[in-house]
C-alpha cells in the first residue's frame, strides 16, 4: 500500500478527531488538544512506516498454485525484495480490479485477450528492456503466436502457455460410450448423441463464450476467429442440441468434480485437468482422469506477466520479470505447474517426463492445429455473448 | 448544533454516505456506454478543455434490458425462487420461533445460541459443506447406496431443489430471530383470556397469536426475500445449468462481459421493480408495534 500524500491525510485525521472530540467532551479544549496530538502522532507514524517500506517490496497478483514452492523465497534471497503474493481465482477478477484503477499491484498475470484489452485501455507500463537482460530467452516461435496480444514483448513477457481441451474420467467414458469413445475429438461433446449418453454420468462445460466458440467453429471446419455472424448463429444452434445433456456451466467446479469422480467429462484448461488428475491420484480412490487435445484443433492460450502503469515499485517489478525469464527459474515452475514455458534454454531444468508429455508440449503436427485466443470486434463479441447466454439459459 | 441534532444527523449521514452516494454512482454508470478504458465505461459528462459542457447519457442499456427476454426471465425466475424459499423458511421458522419463545426461560438462550451458531462458520464454507453432502459420491448418496435403498446415485447437486435447500438453510436464522422477538413479547394473559372465553387452542393461535406476530412475520419475510432475490453464491455452487437467477446474470455482465453500465442498469431495475414496492409497502403499513 502506498499513501501518496501523507500530510493532507494527517491533517484530515486531526480535523476529524477534533470535531469528534468536540461532541464527546463539549468545550474542554485541553482534552481536545491532547487527543488531536495523539491522533496526529499515530497518523504520522503510519504514513512514515508506509513510506519506509516502499523500497524493496513487490506486490504480485497471480493465479493460486502458479509458482514453484521456492520461486519467491529464492527471489527474495537474491534481490532482498520482499514479495507480497495475492492470488485471484478468475481472470475476470483480475480484469475488473485493474480496470477500476489504482490496484497497487506491481506484477500481474493476464491471459491474451485481457492483456490486449489492458494495452488498449492503457493500464500497462511499456517494458524497459534494458532492465531485462534475459529477455532473449523467450522463444521467437512462441512469441510469434502470441503477437496478436502483444507484439515484440512491448508490454509483457510470456509466463506460461497451454491448451484448452477435454478432461475425462477414463473408466466412466468407456462405460458410457464403449472403448472406441472419441476422446481425442470434440465429437465427444458436440455430437448430440454422444453428449446424451454422457449426460447420465454428467457433463460440465466451461462458461467462457470466447473459448467455446473458437473450438466449436474449428470443429465445424470454420475459421475459429470468424467474422461472419452466421457462423456464430450456426455454432449456437449446434450447442442448443447439446445443451439438454449438460449438467453445469462453470469455470472452476469441474476440477474437484472430476477429481472426486462425480462427473465423466469436462472442457477446460490443460492445467486445471492436470490438477484434477493429480488430486484423483492422491485420493487413491481409483479415479483416473486424462486430458486430450482434440484433433480438430484447440485454443492455445498464454499467460503473460506485465507491469501496471501505476505500479508503486516498477524497478522491483522489472527485476522480478527478469528473474522469471531465467531458465533455472522457469524450468522448475513448469515441473511444478505442468504448463509449458516459452524459454529456449529451460530444457535442462525441466523434467524429461514433462518435456515428453504431448499434452504439455504437443508434437509438431498438433502445434499446427492450435490457434491463439482472439478478441473479436465488439459487435461479434456482443453477438457471441448473447448467443452463449441463450444457450446457457436454454432458449 | 444541539447534541440531539448531532445524534440524529449520524444515521442520516451514514445513509447518505453508504447508501445514497453509491446508488447515485451506480445510476450514473447505468447511463454510460461500455468501453475499453479505466474505468471501463464512457464519461457521464461531456467535457471541453476540462470544463463540463453537458451530460452524455444513453438509455440503450435499459432498452436492451426489456427487449432481451433473458433479463425479464431472470427477474421472474429469481423472484419465484425467492418467494418459494421465503414461504418454506416461514413454514419451518415459525414453529421453531414459537417453540423457543415457549421454552423455559433458562433454556431459551441456549436455543437462540444454537440458531445463531452457524454464523460462526463462513457462509461459503457452509455451502461447500452442502456440496459435500449432495454430491453423487457425497455422504448422502454413499449412505443410501450402502444401505441398499438406491442403485445409482441420485441427482441432488446442481438442481433447483438444492438451490431451495441452500437458501432455506442459509436464511432460516433471519426468519426465526424477528419472529422470536415478536412471540416472546406476547402477553400470556391474552392467551389465557381467549381460552377462558372458550376458544380452542387453534382458535387462540389463529385469532390472537398469529395476528399479534404478523409484524415479525413481515420482518422475517423481508429479511429472507430481499437478499434471496439477488443471491449469487447459492445458485452458482448448488444450482445447475437450468437455474437462472439475476445474481448470476449480474455477475456475467460485470465480470465476463465487462459491461459495467449494463450490470448497473440490471441493478437499478432490480431495485425499482422488487425492492422499492416492498419498502413502500412496509412504510405504509399501519404501526402495529404498540402493545394492545
Amino acid at each position: 500500500m502506498q499513501l501518496r500524500r501523507p500530510l493532507p491525510i494527517v491533517a484530515l485525521a486531526v480535523k476529524i478527531g477534533y470535531e469528534v472530540m468536540g461532541f464527546i467532551v463539549e468545550g474542554d479544549t485541553m482534552i481536545r488538544r491532547h487527543f488531536c496530538l495523539a491522533v496526529a502522532a499515530c497518523a504520522a507514524l503510519i504514513s512514515v512506516s508506509v513510506h519506509a517500506a516502499e523500497e524493496k517490496v513487490l506486490n504480485l497478483y497471480i493465479w493460486s498454485d502458479y509458482l514453484a514452492p521456492d520461486t519467491i523465497a529464492n527471489f527474495t534471497k537474491k534481490t532482498g525484495i520482499k514479495v507480497n503474493v495475492d492470488v485471484f481465482d478468475s481472470s475476470e477478477t483480475l480484469e475488473a480490479k485493474l480496470l477500476a484503477g489504482k490496484s497497487g499491484y506491481d506484477v500481474v498475470v493476464p491471459n491474451g485477450p485481457i492483456l490486449k484489452r489492458f494495452i488498449a485501455a492503457d493500464v500497462l507500463r511499456t517494458l524497459d528492456k534494458s532492465k531485462l537482460p534475459h529477455l532473449n530467452t523467450q522463444d521467437p516461435a512462441i512469441t510469434a503466436r502470441a503477437a496478436g496480444a502483444d507484439a515484440g514483448n512491448a508490454h509483457s513477457i510470456i509466463y506460461m502457455w497451454g491448451t484448452s481441451g477435454i478432461g475425462y474420467n477414463v473408466a466412466k467414458v468407456k462405460a458410457a460410450l464403449g472403448k472406441d469413445a472419441p476422446v481425442d475429438s470434440w465429437k465427444l461433446i458436440l455430437d448430440p448423441a454422444n453428449a446424451a449418453k454422457l449426460s447420465k454420468c454428467k457433463l460440465y462445460v466451461f462458461d467462457a463464450a470466447s473459448d467455446i466458440f473458437e473450438f466449436t467453429l474449428s470443429y465445424m471446419g470454420k475459421d475459429p476467429h470468424s467474422t461472419v455472424a452466421k457462423d456464430y448463429e450456426d455454432a449456437g444452434a449446434l450447442w442448443q442440441k447439446v445443451r439438454p445433456s449438460i449438467t453445469k456451466f462453470h469455470n472452476s467446479e469441474h476440477i474437484s468434480a472430476l477429481a472426486n469422480g462425480d462427473i465423466c467429462v469436462a472442457t477446460g484448461y490443460s492445467g486445471d485437468i492436470f490438477q484434477a488428475r493429480d488430486r484423483a491420484e492422491e485420493a487413491k480412490k481409483g479415479v483416473e482422469i486424462a486430458y486430450s487435445i482434440p484433433q480438430e484443433g484447440a485454443v492455445m492460450w498464454f499467460d503473460f506477466m506485465a507491469i501496471p502503469k501505476d505500479a508503486p515499485h516498477p524497478d522491483a517489478a522489472h527485476a522480478f520479470l527478469d528473474y522469471i525469464l531465467m531458465p533455472e527459474v522457469i524450468g522448475p515452475i513448469t515441473n511444478e505447474v505442468y504448463y509449458a514455458n516459452a524459454n529456449t534454454k529451460a530444457k535442462p531444468f525441466t523434467e524429461k517426463e514433462v518435456l515428453e508429455d504431448e499434452t504439455v508440449y504437443p508434437g509438431p503436427d498438433m502445434m499446427k492445429k492450435l490457434f491463439p485466443e482472439n478478441t473479436p470486434a465488439q459487435d461479434i463479441e456482443r453477438l457471441r455473448t448473447r448467443i452463449w447466454n441463450r444457450v446457457k439459459s436454454g432458449n | 448544533m444541539t447534541r440531539r441534532a448531532a445524534v440524529l444527523a449520524l444515521p442520516w449521514l451514514w445513509a447518505a454516505l453508504f447508501l445514497l452516494l453509491p446508488l447515485a454512482l451506480v445510476l450514473k454508470i447505468s447511463f454510460a456506454e461500455a468501453q475499453v478504458s479505466v474505468p471501463p465505461y464512457s464519461d457521464f459528462f461531456e467535457r471541453l478543455d476540462g470544463a463540463i459542457v453537458g451530460v452524455k447519457t444513453t438509455f440503450a442499456n435499459y432498452q436492451l434490458l426489456f427487449s432481451d427476454s433473458l433479463y425479464v426471465r431472470a427477474y421472474f425466475s429469481s423472484s419465484w425462487i425467492a418467494f418459494v424459499s421465503t414461504l418454506l423458511t416461514l413454514l419451518l421458522g415459525y414453529p421453531m420461533a414459537y417453540a423457543i419463545a415457549r421454552a423455559p426461560a433458562q433454556r431459551r438462550n441456549l436455543l437462540l445460541v444454537l440458531i445463531i451458531l452457524p454464523f460462526w462458520t463462513s457462509f461459503l464454507v457452509r455451502i461447500y459443506a452442502w456440496m459435500g453432502l449432495l454430491r453423487p459420491t457425497g455422504i448422502i448418496n454413499t449412505a443410501l447406496q450402502s444401505l441398499g435403498m438406491i442403485d445409482a446415485p441420485l441427482q441432488l447437486l446442481n438442481t433447483s431443489g438444492a438451490v431451495y435447500l441452500g437458501i432455506v438453510y442459509a436464511y432460516l436464522p433471519f426468519m426465526v430471530l424477528p419472529l422470536y422477538a415478536r412471540l416472546e413479547k406476547l402477553d400470556g394473559a391474552l392467551l389465557e383470556a381467549a381460552a377462558d372465553l372458550g376458544a380452542k387452542p387453534w382458535q387462540v393461535f389463529l385469532h390472537v397469536t398469529l395476528p399479534l406476530s404478523l409484524p415479525g412475520v413481515l420482518a422475517g419475510c423481508l429479511l429472507v426475500f430481499i437478499p434471496a432475490v439477488g443471491e449469487f453464491v447459492i445458485p452458482d455452487l448448488l444450482g445447475g445449468a437450468d437455474t437462472l437467477m439475476i445474481g448470476k446474470v449480474l455477475w456475467a455482465e460485470f465480470f465476463s462481459n465487462r459491461d459495467w453500465p449494463m450490470s448497473a442498469a440490471v441493478t437499478m431495475v432490480l431495485l425499482v421493480v422488487l425492492v422499492a414496492p416492498i419498502m413502500l409497502f412496509q412504510a405504509l403499513q399501519p404501526r402495529t408495534d404498540q402493545r394492545p
